[in-house]
């Protein structure tokens, strides 16, 4: 990885022993005051009026309804971004057209806008006096405040995500074996699932990773066009803050620790797959060095 | 706002002989004008309608100016903490080999993995009075949680990321001649690194504070509980917006959205210019 482990005996900057054990050690402690401590403290004031309580309070008919809403939430948005980002991916690495850099521009605005921002861009057009929410309205659909919204704004703030997992990758490998095998007679589907897919499939997955972590933790654009009807649209991060602000803070920490146990799950899984990842490229430059050679 | 900084466009010109063209701009073009132009267009829309004078009125609100102030600066301290502490976490991952390096590899991205309401909550209630850390600090007569020093703290946990993961890659990247010559001519560590080491750092460091610098513009989960929401003194620009909401002040909501969402666009583009031509000369293209 590093290139200080490889090289010889030379002395580089910051190798001497008390500099290094220094850095380290300010690192540790920065880390442990700012990351660690406040994340075993989630469940340290989970579990603050016990066991019995923390459990009873998860399966409260409000929670599980959040969870369940949750899950329907990441389970509707994973899949529509998937789809945008490969095709997004493929149209930019693969071919040349006009406009094709302003598109990958346009494609970090989710990322750089204020989710309140964005909640309130779906409240304006698909709310009740928007150009399209009065048309709703009087034909009686309903999206703003109710489940369909939740999911409209948080298919918004996570659609960048596998894209940019996939763009650098598929910009590296380039389009030789892509181009190979349409010569050699391939349909676009047996391309994509035969060629290209293999050599995208650790970065697609990462990418999709990143996307229901943030479906599912969204707060911000979700709590703008939700209406916080408990029960109703209450999704876990807003259910949450409704636990903490009725002064609920064991329940509001129960609700939070399941969204932190997501959140350790999704940076076991991330740390997996970035291994498999350098291993893949790895034995990719291998593969190259010997063909070369 | 690539966090990853790739050999960009350094293959030649091709025939076009892939399939889906059609198809994958198609539908990426439909999506991109659904999702997000349509919803900008309709923001645009309401502030027109709503007037200039109005608009002018809303936006220099004596209340609003001092969110967008509050906002700045705390963003700005944020940033700045995160270029510091987020360059000493890429060095000491990328230099040093020692247990646990892995754990805390994988851990400097909790703040992204983390949903920003939990750590709303959590460091409203470690750093209030009753909170482990607010109890001590509070002896030494330092108070964060509730004044505008909890917006900093909320904003720099959830942007620490940004620096380590653009300077981590071009410190691995960094070639030893020039640091390993300096060292030999007897040069101290702290003149090389300022030197040789830093030069080639600063571009992806400063990338890297831009964009952690544009995310606390935008944060509010995070922020909203350990702020205290004082008008005039912890409110930030985000809740303005969501109080105006809650009045059913749509106009006034779209005024302040409008000049919020300006900011980060001129962000956005001056950050991805920037990249660009720094990426341009790092590949040595003219």
């Amino acid at each position: 990885m590093s290139s200080s482990k490889n090289t010889s005996s030379q002395l580089r900057v910051g190798d001497k022993p008390w500099v290094k054990w220094l850095l380290i050690g300010l690192t540790l402690f920065l880390t442990a005051i700012l990351l660690v401590v406040p994340l075993i403290s989630i469940f340290q004031q989970a579990f603050v009026e016990g066991i019995a309580h923390y459990f009873s309070s998860l399966l409260e008919a409000d929670t599980l309804h959040a969870i369940g809403l949750t899950l329907l939430v990441a389970a509707l948005t994973v899949p529509i971004n998937l789809v945008f980002g490969v095709m997004l991916a493929w149209a930019v690495t693969r071919f040349e057209f006009p406009g094709r850099k302003l598109l990958m521009t346009l494609m970090d605005i989710p990322f750089a806008v204020s989710p309140v921002v964005a909640g309130l861009l779906y409240l304006l057009l698909y709310g009740n006096n928007g150009w399209i929410g009065s048309w709703l309205y009087d034909h009686d659909i309903q999206l703003m405040f109710a489940w369909p919204g939740i999911v409209m704004v948080t298919i918004f703030v996570t659609c960048p995500f596998v894209a940019r997992e996939l763009i650098p990758l598929m910009q590296q490998q380039g389009r030789e074996d892509e181009e190979a095998a349409v010569i050699l007679g391939a349909s676009g589907w047996q391309l994509f699932r035969r060629v290209t897919l293999p050599n995208i499939k650790w970065a697609l997955i990462y990418g999709v990773i990143l996307t229901n972590a943030r479906a599912v933790g969204e707060f911000g654009a979700v709590s703008v066009v939700s209406g916080n009807i408990r029960g109703e649209t209450n999704t876990l991060p807003l259910l949450v803050q409704a636990q903490y602000e009725d002064y609920q803070a064991a329940a509001a920490f129960a609700s939070a620790s399941l969204l932190a146990m997501l959140a350790l799950l999704t940076l076991l899984l991330k740390a997996f797959i970035e291994w498999r990842l350098e291993r893949s490229i790895k034995l990719e430059s291998d593969k190259e060095k010997k063909t070369t050679a | 706002m690539a966090t990853h900084l790739s050999a960009a466009d350094t293959r030649p010109r091709h025939k076009r002989v892939l399939p889906g063209l059609s198809l994958s701009l198609g539908t990426s073009l439909l999506f991109i004008s659904l999702i997000l132009l349509l919803p900008m267009a309709g923001l645009v829309m309401q502030s027109v309608d709503m007037g200039w004078d109005r608009y002018w009125q809303v936006i220099t609100d004596e209340r609003v100016v001092a969110s967008y102030k509050v906002t700045l600066w705390a963003a700005a301290l944020a940033s700045i903490f995160n270029g510091f502490f987020g360059l000493l976490l890429a060095w000491v991952l990328v230099r040093y080999d020692f247990p646990g390096r892995r754990i805390l590899d994988a851990l400097v991205d909790l703040p992204f993995a983390l949903p920003t309401a939990v750590a709303g909550i959590t460091l409203a209630t470690l750093y209030s009075q009753n909170g482990w850390y607010g109890d001590i600090l509070e002896s030494i007569g330092i108070k964060i949680a509730y004044t505008p020093w909890g917006i900093v703290l909320a904003m720099a946990f959830t942007s620490i990321p940004f620096v380590v993961r653009t300077v981590q890659p071009v410190l691995e990247e960094l070639s030893p001649e020039e640091e390993e010559a300096g060292m030999t001519l007897g040069a101290s560590d702290w003149s090389v690194f300022r030197r040789v080491i830093f030069p080639a750092l600063w571009p992806a460091l400063m990338t890297g504070i831009a964009l952690s610098f544009t995310r606390s513009l935008g944060e509010f989960g995070a922020v909203i509980f350990i702020a205290g929401n004082m008008p005039y003194v912890s409110e930030i620009t985000s809740l303005m917006i969501f109080v105006s909401l809650q009045e059913f002040d749509f106009p006034a909501a779209s005024a302040i959205a409008s000049v919020v969402l300006m900011a980060s666009l001129i962000l956005l583009f001056a950050i991805n210019v920037w990249q660009a031509r720094y990426l341009r000369r790092l590949h040595g293209r003219s």
